[in-house]
Parts: C-alpha cells; sequence; structure tokens
C-alpha cells in the first residue's frame, strides 16, 4: 500500500477503534487529556540518568492498553517516526557525556544511560498519545478543548481540517497513482510539474472550500459545532479514574517504584 | 523537523505552550476583526490540502532524493498570516495526534518553530514588503524561496536550542547548530522551489486567490507589524525569565546544558562534573545513589529495580485483567 493509503488507512482505524464501546472510552475526554498530559509532563520530567525511576512509569500505558484493549503492535507503528529522530539527538550523547557509571556491574558512559531514557521517553509519550487518541474521538478532543477555553474559532477548524484529511488524502492519492502510471520509473512527481499537479489540487480544494461553506449554511451553520452531539459531564467516576493516576504519577516521580518493590520482594525471601 | 515530547523539558514546553498561544490569541483576534464567515472553511479545507500535500513526494532534479511543499509559506501567501497560522496550528495538532509526528507537549514548540517563522515572519518580513507594489513571477518565486529557507532556518537554530535547554542532548551548542543548520539551508531552498512552482501556478490561473490583495489595503490602514513584534517579545522576555526563575533548581534546565556545553570539563575536570551530577542525582532521589553507585550495592539496587519491574508489570497486569473481569461481569 503507498503512504497516503496507509496515511488514509491509518485514520479510518483510528476513528473504528475511538468510537468502540468500551468503559475507557466513555470517560470523559477532558479527564482522559489531562492525564495524557500529565503523564507526559512527569515522563520528561525524570532525570536523563534516572533510568529506573523512568522505567516505573511504565504502568499507565500498560494498564491502558490491557484496559482499553488495545494492540501493541498498532502501537508501535507510530514509533516509526518519534523514534528516529530520538535515537539522532540522543546517539552522540555516549560520545560526548563520559561519566563513568555502573550497572549491574558493567562500566559504562553515562551517555548511554542518558541515551536509553532518552528512548524510553520517546516511547512511553508516544503510547501515552495513542492511548488518548485510540480511546477518543477528533471531535470529544475538540469538545475538552472547548471546555479550556481554546477558542471557537480554531476548534471549528480543526474539526473541518479533520473531517476533510481524508477526502483530499484520497484525492491527492488518484491524482499521485495516475501520475505515476503515465510516469513509470519515476521516483516523485517530475519537477517540470510540480506547480500544475499540485496547483490544480489546490485550486480544486479553493472550489470545494465554497461548496462546503454552502452547504454547511443550508443545514443551518451559524458559526458553532455540536462536537460530540450530547455534551459529556464528568461522573464520579471520572473524577476517581482522574485521582488515581496523579496519585500514581506522583508515587512513581518521588518514590523509584520498582527499586522499592524489588527491595521488599528480595527482603521475602532473605 | 517536528520535535517529539522526549526532546523537550516540561519548562520549556511550557514556555514554548505560552509564546504559541499569545499568538494564537493574536491571530484569532485579527481573523475574528475579518468578520469573514467562509474564511473558517477555507481554513479547514487547505490545513486538509496542506497535509495532503505534504504526503507528495517531488523529485529534486539531479539527486537520488525527494522533497516536500513548505505548508507554512503557502498558507500564508493564500490565507494571510493569522489565518494562514491558526490553520498550521490545526495541521500540526493532527499530526502530532494520528500519525504521533510531533508531540502533544512539544506541540507549543513545534507550532513556533513551524508555523510562527512560516506565517509571521514569512509573511509580515518577506511576503506583504515584496508584494505591497505589485505581484509578479519572479518576486513569487523569490518570495517563497526566501520565505521557506527563512523559515526553516529559524525553526531549525530554535530546535536546536529548545533541546538543548530541556537537556536532552550532549552535543556542544556548536556542533549541533553546525549539523542542523546546513541541511535546513538545503531543505529550505528546495521546499521554496516546490512552494513557488505552485504558486506561481496559482497566480497564472486564480491570481485572486493570493493574499497580496488584502496585504495593500491593510497595509495601509490597520497593520502595525512593529505593535506586533513588541508585545510577542516582551510576552516572550518575561514569560521565559519566569519559568527559568522556577526551572532554576531543575537539573534538567538551561543552567545545567550550559553548564555542559561550555565548560567542556567532562575530560579536562572529570571528577568535578561526576560530583555534580552526583549531586544532583541525590536531591532529586528518594533513594540515593541508586543509579549512580560504584560499589557493590549498585548490583544490588540495580538487581531490584529488575525484580521489582516484573513485579510491578505482574501486578499491574493481574490487577487490570481482575479489573476487566469484574466490570465485565458489572454489564
Amino acid at each position: 500500500m503507498s503512504k497516503i493509503g496507509n496515511a488514509i488507512h491509518e485514520i479510518h482505524h483510528m476513528d473504528l477503534i475511538a468510537e468502540r464501546d468500551q468503559w475507557v472510552n466513555a470517560i470523559h475526554p477532558l479527564i482522559k487529556f489531562v492525564i495524557t498530559i500529565a503523564y507526559i509532563a512527569v515522563v520528561v520530567s525524570f532525570n536523563k540518568y534516572d533510568i529506573l525511576g523512568l522505567a516505573g512509569m511504565v504502568v499507565y500505558p500498560l494498564a491502558g492498553f490491557i484496559l482499553a484493549d488495545l494492540s501493541f503492535k498498532d502501537s508501535l507503528k507510530r514509533l516509526r517516526i518519534v523514534l528516529p529522530l530520538v535515537c539522532f539527538i540522543g546517539i552522540f550523547n555516549p560520545f560526548f557525556d563520559r561519566i563513568p557509571v555502573e550497572i549491574l556491574g558493567i562500566r559504562m558512559n553515562a551517555g548511554v544511560i542518558s541515551m536509553i531514557t532518552l528512548m524510553m521517553k520517546g516511547v512511553f509519550t508516544v503510547l501515552a498519545s495513542y492511548l488518548l487518541i485510540a480511546t477518543t474521538t477528533i471531535e470529544k478532543i475538540c469538545y475538552a478543548f472547548r471546555l479550556l477555553r481554546v477558542p471557537k474559532i480554531l476548534v471549528t477548524q480543526i474539526l473541518l481540517t479533520y473531517r476533510y484529511i481524508t477526502v483530499l488524502l484520497e484525492e491527492v492519492n488518484r491524482v499521485t497513482q495516475a501520475y505515476a502510471l503515465r510516469a513509470p520509473k519515476q521516483k516523485g512527481v517530475h519537477f517540470k510539474v510540480w506547480g500544475s499537479l499540485t496547483g490544480q489540487l489546490l485550486l480544486r480544494s479553493m472550489d470545494r472550500a465554497g461548496v462546503v461553506y454552502e452547504s454547511m449554511l443550508l443545514r443551518g451553520y451559524r458559526g458553532t459545532f455540536d462536537y460530540i452531539g450530547s455534551k459529556a459531564k464528568v461522573r464520579p467516576q471520572d473524577i476517581a479514574y482522574l485521582l488515581f493516576w496523579i496519585a500514581v504519577f506522583i508515587l512513581c516521580r518521588k518514590v523509584p517504584i520498582l527499586v522499592v518493590v524489588g527491595n521488599m520482594v528480595g527482603g521475602l525471601f532473605v | 523537523m517536528h520535535m517529539a515530547d522526549a526532546l523537550v523539558a516540561p519548562a520549556v514546553a511550557g514556555t514554548m505552550y505560552v509564546c504559541s498561544a499569545a499568538a494564537a490569541a493574536y491571530s484569532v483576534k485579527k481573523v475574528r476583526l475579518e468578520n469573514d464567515p467562509k474564511k473558517i472553511p477555507v481554513m479547514g479545507i487547505m490545513g486538509a490540502f496542506v497535509f495532503a500535500a505534504q504526503m507528495i513526494n517531488f523529485t529534486i532534479p539531479g539527486t537520488g532524493s525527494s522533497g516536500h511543499l513548505c505548508g507554512g509559506m503557502l498558507l500564508t501567501a493564500l490565507l494571510g498570516p493569522y489565518a494562514g497560522f491558526l490553520t498550521m496550528i490545526g495541521v500540526l495538532l493532527i499530526q502530532c495526534l494520528l500519525f504521533a509526528d510531533g508531540g502533544i507537549l512539544a506541540l507549543g514548540c513545534n507550532i513556533w518553530n513551524m508555523a510562527f517563522y512560516g506565517c509571521f515572519l514569512g509573511a509580515l518580513l518577506i511576503w506583504k514588503p515584496m508584494m505591497k507594489k505589485g505581484m509578479s513571477r519572479g518576486k513569487i518565486i523569490l518570495a517563497s524561496i526566501l520565505g521557506c529557507v527563512l523559515t526553516l532556518q529559524l525553526g531549525a537554530f530554535s530546535v536546536t536550542v529548545e533541546t538543548l535547554a530541556s537537556g536532552i542532548t550532549a552535543l556542544p551548542f556548536v556542533t549541533f547548530v553546525a549539523t542542523m543548520q546546513p541541511i535546513h539551508l538545503a531543505i529550505g531552498f528546495v521546499e521554496g522551489l516546490i512552494t513557488a512552482a505552485v504558486l506561481v501556478f496559482v497566480y497564472e490561473a486564480r491570481p485572486e486567490l493570493l493574499f497580496v490583495s488584502d496585504a495593500v489595503k491593510e497595509a495601509k490602514s490597520r497593520f502595525s507589524f512593529k505593535k506586533t513584534m513588541v508585545i510577542l517579545a516582551v510576552a516572550a522576555v518575561v514569560i521565559a525569565g519566569a519559568m527559568s526563575l522556577a526551572a532554576s533548581s531543575n537539573p534538567d534546565g538551561l543552567e545545567w546544558s550550559i553548564e555542559k556545553i561550555t565548560g567542556s570539563t567532562e575530560v579536562e575536570n572529570e571528577g568535578s562534573v561526576y560530583d555534580t551530577a552526583a549531586a544532583i542525582q541525590e536531591t532529586t532521589a528518594v533513594l540515593p545513589d541508586y543509579a549512580f553507585k560504584n560499589s557493590d550495592s549498585a548490583l544490588g539496587t540495580s538487581f531490584s529495580g529488575i525484580i521489582g519491574g516484573l513485579v510491578v508489570v505482574g501486578v499491574c497486569v493481574g490487577a487490570c485483567y481482575i479489573f476487566k473481569f469484574f466490570k465485565k461481569k458489572e454489564s
């Protein structure tokens, strides 16, 4: 499948899993958004050598994936963009950060540790974002934005962009496929048609915007959208879910939970 | 050039969120003042267009590689700086949520690095002044190339500063800048050419769609670039100052990375840096030294960590399945 075909498939797939009838999906979008932001902020706040402390943060994505019945395999695909960038930045650490450290009896540079923590942070933050988007539709996330007082104009524009991404991706897919069939053995679009190929697409999109606006008016658009049909209210179980995870994050940030549990379990056998 | 969450410290992410939010609030105000209800669907569709068009590979003549369209400059030329900026925010948010291209926490950085420079500086410093006395093919090509090069150079420089300020990389500042800037100079030039080709096509087919006509009118009446820049500069300085004070006790902050970069003490004064790092570690960890001990207990601590990890994972997985079992029973 082509890159564009993959993107279309991914959007449809995300829409499907976000709309499932799971209890995690039913949690208020604002609560899930706040938890995700808090988790990511706590993860990136760990010292770059604090590998064991950071490892404790695995509990949130782990529990979230199990509770929401999500596939780890699907989420790993999302790492293909983040990991190369993170690796590029982190790969220099072992060469420039030569403080000696001993882990599991092996002497190494502190840079190796900071490189590993950077990769772990990359993986954890991507998994947390995936957990949010896989259990919350864009409409619900936009509703959370409105509750956070994000201007209506911006939220409406985000919703419209999202709505038309698949339409335009399909159009771009058709155009590039037609071009590829007429220009075999060519890697991309030839520079002689850079302007006309994309320009035609752009003009059609602009015309489409006019048609969209007219049809929105005909359907009663007066400058506002109903973000999720019925406005969801924060329930007591949503608050409990939030408090639980915030407490876990604070605990993991303050106490190297893996070491403490390891010592406790080890103590039972000694 | 999308920054990932892992590459920013919370203080840096927060600072950039506030700066981007200030620019967004100003843009929202400007778009509202225009009072053009048709603009919202156009912004939405153009956001989707940029998203889709960035997936087209454009062959770069004479090389084996391909380039992509520069969204910020294209949107600026079609919608103007304010609507273009808001549209780019939507594109960046969807890219980060749906495709993990960027991150939720790093969104403020990405908005600043890609949308702010492309839309505000690209429009106000390049597109508008150049098109003030009328448009031509040559001017469009030049403005597109200059705009894209400027956007990418400033964006790449900001990525470097934000990453270093977050204390993420041990790479020295000069080396990092010397790696990032030339690559993005070449990318900016190619993206400028692609953007220019599209804009020239639009200019020849439907010139009324380009931003210039509004720009000329606006430049004579309401526009105050100086005011915008002063407000944003003051906001950035105040916020950065406040955040740096708040972050001054944080070992991952600017102070730490500057010490790392300018001191280059790892080789010459290895002992002192080691002491500093160890002291930092001790102040942040509840169980001091557990990551840095070089004695026998380090081995024990590490094993404790592994055992603890296995137990925590086991308990977590078990608890989740029990919870799910009871939830299913309930329903």
